[in-house]
């Protein structure tokens, strides 16, 4: 189970990240989950083997202050998430614009969760067999 | 000779995706001025499969095997990581035995994973016989992964639950006797890594990253341990770590040989963790019985050969997953390499890239 | 030089370390996952086996009774030769090459 998880709104993200990154966390990575109605982004710090996370949970299309300002290490998972699912960051210190994984023939936002019929029209008929 | 030939000229060098030191595609630009680097963009994406959509499309027994695959060198271990997740979710108590034998073969995983890194790591400073030996010591590692789990590098041993092989008897008396073989290979050719003159030259002052720039650019596995963060999750205890007892290998260096240094002491490390879990090898069930399906979310983490793996799990009820997420430790150690190559040679490239243990199936999924 | 000298030497009375193959070849390890094999006459045709696969390489048809591999596909992890309940299926040690 998950434990010491902390909402943030896309108003506070950023001072909580500036807030964890003199007190000796180390950013692990981030988690994009596509809830369906919205995207759910967790942020992982650990300090001394301790987990801890913050829960951020943004509409679809929402623009999210980026944190590779304050963990510069974050810039490569940013540019991950920007490619497989759509999410659009603010800030980011190096952009890839949506060419970090996949290449200008890819399917567009492929890890996004949508209806079958949908995905298929826009990723032209590209198949994924079960 | 013109002006401009006596100011600074920057020259833009692709480095990969197909090099000869790389065994995997990873692209870096590099920026130089004259033979010094001073600037390094990576590029990755060559292979990426999709395996974390996939993942949500398979059920949650078949993904052990999915899972498994992201790395054909660490792969018990990844699918380990997936499984403790999943046991932690349905609230599985696997039974000691099996928590020794993931120990077992996550060491044999780690035997293999560091002599294949050393025989490349030889290999990028061209030190060709050095790579031969110590690739024919990983032979006998990957015999003894074969023997006890049927296959050399997809172990397909762990379950979600347990462990689906057993070993007898006779099996733990050949892989205890072959790591004695492997000792005493060991004693021939560590000695030649590190107290080599040319190897030293190669190695020693490069590819520096301080403890602090370790920490905050969240380096992990040996190459923050070479930076002198006693870091090794293993600490926590999960699988039998916890009653095998163990201490983080560090060096403070936080050079290319200090990098070495830590995998090389690390292999003694594993071969007394082996002897030990086998010994006390303790006479229960492998495995326990799977009811129902997993529902929450959990963060799962283990060390892998190259540092730590974070798998992030979310179930809702039904058979297959809502979401997994994983974030391999070379992904984590991309940010510490683009901080260690600039100010060195272009020559020292390949080696510096290399001590991190890139292993770019990982990164990508 | 002389430490060279008797590395020559061992060398020499070792030979080489490597198996002259395909002229001498490794029987296979008990117990190793070379191929799936499936015994026709005790097979039920239940299709747990195909439920189970996670790669998708086996199918099986109830009538006509057929019971079909996509070797190209199986990834041997003989998750299936567990479920079986008739124990008819089984993984030999023995490795299948490619273009056989």
């Amino acid at each position: 189970m998950l434990h010491n998880v902390t909402d943030v709104t896309v108003a506070t993200l950023l001072d909580a990240v500036a807030a964890r990154f003199p007190q000796g966390y180390r950013l692990i990575t981030l988690t994009c989950v596509d809830c369906v109605d919205n995207l759910e982004v967790l942020y992982h710090f650990y300090r001394n083997y301790e987990l801890s996370h913050l829960r951020l949970c943004v509409a679809k299309g929402t623009v999210v202050p980026s944190i590779s300002g304050i963990y510069s290490c974050a810039v490569i998972v940013e540019n991950e998430l920007k490619d497989l699912f759509g999410l659009t960051f603010d800030g980011l210190v190096l952009d890839y614009e949506g060419r970090f994984m996949l290449a200008a023939d890819a399917p567009v936002a492929p890890m996004l969760r949508t209806a079958p019929a949908q995905a298929a029209a826009r990723n032209g008929e590209l198949k994924m067999e079960p | 000779m013109t002006t401009a030939a006596t100011t600074t000229r920057r020259t833009l060098i692709p480095f990969g995706p197909q090099h000869p030191v790389l065994p995997e595609p990873l692209h870096l630009r590099l920026v130089l001025e004259d033979e010094i680097v001073v600037n390094a963009l990576p590029a990755v994406g060559y292979i990426h499969r999709g395996i974390e959509k996939l993942a949500e499309l398979k059920d949650f027994q078949q993904n052990v095997f999915l899972l498994e695959r992201i790395c054909g060198i660490c792969s018990f271990i990844h699918s380990l990581a997936y499984c403790q997740g999943i046991e932690e979710l349905m609230q599985l108590d696997v039974p000691p035995r099996a928590k020794y034998l993931r120990v077992v073969w996550s060491e044999l995983n780690r035997l293999h994973s560091h002599l294949l890194w050393l025989g490349l790591l030889a290999d990028s400073f061209g030190f060709e016989s050095l790579f031969m030996q110590v690739w024919k010591t990983r032979e006998k590692v990957l015999d003894l992964e074969e023997a006890t789990a049927g296959a050399r590098i997809m172990l397909s041993t762990c379950a979600i639950g347990g462990v689906r092989r057993d070993l007898s008897d006779e099996q733990i008396a050949q892989v205890l006797h072959g790591l004695d073989a492997i000792e005493r290979d060991f004693e021939s050719f560590i000695p030649a890594v590190i107290t080599d003159t040319t190897v030293k030259h190669r190695l020693v002052g490069v590819g520096v990253i301080t403890q602090q720039q370790a920490h905050e650019l969240g380096a992990v596995g040996p190459v923050a341990r070479a930076s002198g963060i006693a870091r090794d999750l293993r600490v926590t205890g999960y699988a039998a770590y916890g009653e095998l007892g163990l201490n983080p290998v560090i060096e403070t260096d936080g050079d290319c040989y200090a990098r070495t240094l830590v995998r090389v002491r690390e292999l003694h490390q594993s071969l007394l963790l082996i002897r030990k879990a086998l010994k006390r090898l303790p006479a229960t069930p492998i495995a326990v019985p799977v009811k129902g399906n997993p529902i929450g979310e959990v963060v799962s983490r283990v060390e892998q050969p190259r540092g730590e793996v974070l798998y992030y799990l979310k179930a809702n009820g039904t058979k297959t997953l809502e979401r997994v997420r994983v974030r391999t430790p070379t992904f984590a150690n991309i940010p510490a390499l683009l901080a260690m190559l600039p100010g060195n040679e272009l020559a020292d490239v390949p080696v510096i890239t290399l001590a991190i243990d890139p292993c770019v199936s990982c990164t990508e999924r | 030089m002389f430490p060279f000298v008797t590395t020559i030497l061992r060398a020499l009375r070792r030979g080489p370390a490597t198996r002259r193959y395909p002229y001498e070849v490794r029987p296979p390890m008990a117990g190793s996952r070379g191929h799936l094999v499936n015994e026709p006459d005790t097979c039920i045709y239940c299709g747990l086996c195909v439920r189970r696969c996670p790669a998708g390489a086996l199918a099986v048809t109830r009538e006509p009774k057929s019971w079909t591999l996509d070797p190209y596909r199986c990834i041997l992890c003989a998750y299936c030769v567990e479920v079986c309940p008739k124990k008819c299926l089984r993984m030999e040690p023995s490795h299948v090459r490619a273009a056989s």
